[in-house]
C-alpha cells in the first residue's frame, strides 16, 4: 500500500502552492516532519497555502503546519482552507513556541572534564563536612539516650537486630565456611612441599580469628545490611517520610539511625564469632578430609598456635567496624534527593564507600595492634 | 478490533473486583460516550481509583467485560492492545512523573516509545504542550522533585496528552490546588477536550468541577453506580449516599450559587 502523500509543493507561475492533505496525526509525524523540512527554503512573497483536503488533524499536524507557514515568513497569515473543526487547535498552537527552544548547553569537553574535577573536589568538601555533623548528631543522640535510656527505641533495635543479625546468620555461616575451608586446602598443598603441612592449622587460626574473620563479615553485612539501610532511609528521604518525622519533634537521627547502627554494632561482634567459629570448622574438616589430620589433633595444635589475643584482636574491631558500615549507610541514603536515580546511585556508593573504609580500617588496626604489641 | 468512531468510548458490563474476600467493584455496568467529559464521584476508599485501575488492566478482575473502544483486552490481539494503549493518557492521582527525567524528558518519553521524530521536532511539540497546560517553556528542564503540586498534575497532564490520545484518564486533577488553580485546571480540560476533541473520564471529589467541566456524572457507591446522568440528576437521586453528597451543606451552596 502506497502511503497517502500528506504535502505537495506546487510552482505554479504566480508563486508556490502548498497543499496539504490526508491524515496530519502523530502516526504521520515523523513522515510529515521530514516533508516540511524539505519544504523549499526560500522567502516566498506569493505562497498559497491549500489546507482544505487534511482529512485529520491534531497538536503534531498543526505544530508542523505552524513550523513551516514560520518558515516561509508567514508568521501572520493563516492557512488558507483550514476546515473550520480544525481551527481552535490549530490557534492554539499557534501561540507556543514563540520564545524559541532553550538551546542544550554545549560545553567544551576539556573544560567539562576540569569542571568535574573541580565538582567532585567540591563533594569531597561536603562531604566531610556532612559526615562530620552526622557523627556529631548521631554522638548526640546517643549522649541523649544514655542520659534517658528510656527514650531507647527498643521494638526498632530488637526488629533491626533480627533483620541485620539472626537473618544473616546462615549465609554468612555458609560463606565463611567455605573461605575457612578453602583457605586450608591452599595451605596444605603448598605447605606440603615442604613438609610443613601441619603448619596450616596455624595458618588458619591466625589468619581468620585476627583478619579474615572481621573482614568478610564486615563486607557481607556492608552489602547486605548496609545497602537496605541506605535503601530505606533514601526512599523515606524521597517521599518526605524524614521530613514529616522532623516536623513532629522527632529527630530522624534517633528515630531512624540509631537504632539500626545500634543494631549493627550489636550484631556484627556476634556474626564475627559465628563466622570465624565456621571458619575454623570449614578449615578443620579440609584437614580432616583432604589432609588426613584427625579433628583432636587439629584443635589441640589450634589450641598451641593461637593464643587469646588474636581473638581478642579479631573482636575488638568489630563494633568500630560496625560503627563506619552503619554511619555510612544512614548518611548515604540521607543524601537521596528526589529521583529514583539518586536512590540507585546512593545505594552503590554507601556499598563501596563502606567496603573501602572497612579495608582501610583494618589495615590502620593492624598498624596500632602491632604497634602495641598484641 | 480498534474503533475510534465508535460512539462508546468505554463500555464496563457486569464488572467485578476485589482484594482477597474483599469486593470493591461489584458487577458495575458503565458506558461512557465518545466525546464527553465524564465524572465519577464517590466515597474516599469507595473503589474509584480501583475502578480505573481495572479499566486500564492494571489490577485483574474477577468478572465481567471491559471494552475501550471497542478493544477488549481479554480477547484483543496484542496490535490492538498496543495501538490502544497509544491512544489513551492516564493522570495518575500522585503525579506518577519519572523522577529522574526531566519535565522535557517525561513528555518526551511516550514521543521517544512510539513516534519516530526527530529529536528537535519532538522537543517543539513538548514545548507546545507544555505550553498548553499553562506552564513556561524554563519550567522544562526542571526535575520532578523540584515542582510544586500543581505543577506535578500540569506536568502530568502534558504527559498524559503527549500522543495526543482519544481518551484521557485524570485521578482527581484537581485535588490538592488552590481553588484559583483548580479553576484554571478545570478550564484547562473544557479548552483542551474542544480543541483535542478527547473523550475524559475524570475521578473528582471537586464539586466546582463536577459542575463546570462534566457532561455527565456518574455516583460510585457500594462498589455500584448509584446514580447516573447531569448534574441535575445528582440532586435529584434518592440514594442516601448520593443525597448526602450532593445535597449536604457543601453541595447545597453550590447549587444556590450556581442559581444565583
Ligand atoms: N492493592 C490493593 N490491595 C488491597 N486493597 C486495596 C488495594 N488497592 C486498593 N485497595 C482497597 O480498595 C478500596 C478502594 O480504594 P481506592 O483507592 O479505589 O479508593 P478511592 O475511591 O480512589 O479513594 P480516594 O478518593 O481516597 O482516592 C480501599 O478500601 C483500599 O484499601
Ligand atoms: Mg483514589
Amino acid at each position: 500500500m502506497k502511503p497517502e502523500a500528506l504535502i505537495e509543493f506546487k510552482q505554479g507561475a504566480d508563486g508556490l502552492e502548498i497543499v496539504g492533505s490526508g491524515a496530519w496525526t502523530a502516526a504521520n509525524a515523523g513522515r510529515l516532519d521530514a516533508l516540511v523540512e524539505a519544504a523549499p527554503r526560500r522567502e516566498e512573497r506569493h505562497v498559497k497555502f491549500d489546507m482544505a483536503r487534511v482529512r485529520e488533524f491534531d497538536t503534531y499536524g498543526a505544530w508542523l503546519l505552524e513550523r513551516l507557514l514560520r518558515s516561509c515568513g508567514k508568521d501572520l497569515v493563516s492557512p488558507q482552507g483550514l476546515p473550520d473543526r480544525f481551527r481552535a487547535l490549530f490557534d492554539k498552537v499557534h501561540e507556543t513556541n514563540r520564545r524559541g527552544v532553550s538551546p542544550g548547553i554545549r560545553r567544551n569537553w576539556l573544560l567539562g572534564g576540569v569542571e568535574k574535577i573541580g565538582r567532585s573536589t567540591e563533594g569531597a568538601a561536603e562531604d566531610a563536612v556532612r559526615y562530620v555533623a552526622a557523627i556529631g548528631a548521631f554522638a548526640t543522640a546517643l549522649g541523649e539516650i544514655l542520659l534517658n535510656p528510656r527514650r531507647l527505641r527498643f521494638t526498632s533495635l530488637v526488629y533491626q537486630l533480627d533483620r541485620v543479625g539472626l537473618r544473616s546468620v546462615p549465609i554468612i555461616v555458609l560463606i565463611t565456611l567455605l573461605i575457612g575451608a578453602i583457605i586450608a586446602q591452599q595451605g596444605i598443598f603448598h605447605f606440603r612441599r615442604f613438609g610443613a603441612g601441619d603448619y596450616v592449622v596455624d595458618l588458619i587460626g591466625i589468619l581468620v580469628l585476627r583478619e579474615i574473620g572481621v573482614l568478610i563479615v564486615s563486607i557481607m553485612v556492608a552489602g547486605r545490611s548496609g545497602s537496605s539501610y541506605t535503601a530505606e532511609l533514601g526512599s523515606m528521604k524521597m517521599r518526605e517520610e524524614i521530613d514529616a518525622l522532623r516536623t513532629m519533634g522527632r529527630n530522624p537521627i534517633e528515630v531512624l539511625v540509631l537504632p539500626r547502627v545500634a543494631a549493627l554494632v550489636l550484631a556484627l561482634p556476634l556474626l564475627t564469632f559465628i563466622g570465624s567459629m565456621a571458619a575454623l570448622y570449614g578449615g578443620a574438616l579440609v584437614a580432616w578430609f583432604y589432609g588426613g589430620m584427625d579433628p583432636g589433633i587439629f584443635a589441640s595444635r589450634l589450641s598451641e598456635a593461637v593464643s587469646i589475643s588474636d581473638f581478642e584482636v579479631g573482636m575488638i574491631k568489630s563494633p568500630f567496624m560496625a560503627l563506619v558500615i552503619g554511619i555510612v549507610a544512614c548518611v548515604e541514603g540521607l543524601k537521596v534527593k528526589g529521583s529514583a536515580e539518586s536512590l540507585g546511585a546512593q545505594t552503590t556508593t554507601s556499598v563501596v564507600k563502606s567496603i573501602f573504609s572497612v579495608i582501610v580500617m583494618d589495615g590502620l588496626f593492624a598498624m596500632f595492634f602491632s604497634a602495641i604489641g598484641m | 478490533m480498534l474503533d475510534l468512531n465508535t460512539s462508546l468510548a468505554i463500555r464496563l458490563n457486569d464488572l467485578v473486583v476485589g482484594f482477597g474476600d474483599k469486593i470493591v467493584i461489584d458487577h458495575l455496568a458503565l458506558d461512557v460516550v465518545a466525546g464527553e467529559i465524564f465524572g465519577l464521584v464517590g466515597a474516599s476508599g469507595g473503589g474509584k481509583s480501583v475502578l480505573l485501575r481495572a479499566i486500564l488492566g492494571l489490577v485483574p478482575k474477577r468478572q465481567g467485560r471491559i471494552e475501550i473502544f471497542g478493544v477488549d483486552r481479554d480477547s484483543a490481539n496484542p496490535h490492538d492492545l498496543q495501538e490502544l494503549e497509544r491512544r489513551w493518557g492516564v493522570l495518575y492521582q500522585q503525579g506518577a512523573l519519572f523522577s529522574s527525567l526531566s519535565v522535557f524528558q517525561n513528555i518526551e518519553f511516550p514521543m521517544r516509545e512510539y513516534l519516530d521524530l526527530s529529536p528537535r521536532t519532538m522537543r517543539e511539540v513538548a514545548t507546545a504542550k507544555l505550553e498548553m497546560v499553562g506552564l513556561a517553556p524554563e519550567d522544562g528542564d526542571k526535575l520532578p522533585a523540584t515542582l510544586s503540586g500543581g505543577m506535578t498534575k500540569r506536568v502530568a497532564l502534558a504527559r498524559a496528552l503527549a500522543l495526543d490520545p482519544q481518551i484521557v484518564f485524570l485521578d482527581e486533577p484537581t485535588s490538592g490546588l488552590d481553588p484559583i488553580a483548580a479553576g484554571e485546571f478545570d478550564a484547562l480540560i473544557r479548552t483542551l477536550h474542544q480543541t483535542l476533541k478527547i473523550t475524559v473520564f475524570m475521578i473528582t471529589h471537586d464539586l466546582e468541577s463536577l459542575r463546570t467541566v462534566c457532561d455527565r456524572i456518574a455516583a460510585l457507591a457500594d462498589g455500584k453506580i448509584a446514580a447516573i446522568g447531569s448534574m441535575g440528576a445528582m440532586f435529584e437521586s434518592e440514594h442516601p449516599w448520593v443525597r448526602s453528597y450532593f445535597r449536604g451543606d457543601r453541595g447545597r451552596s453550590l447549587l444556590r450559587r450556581a442559581a444565583s
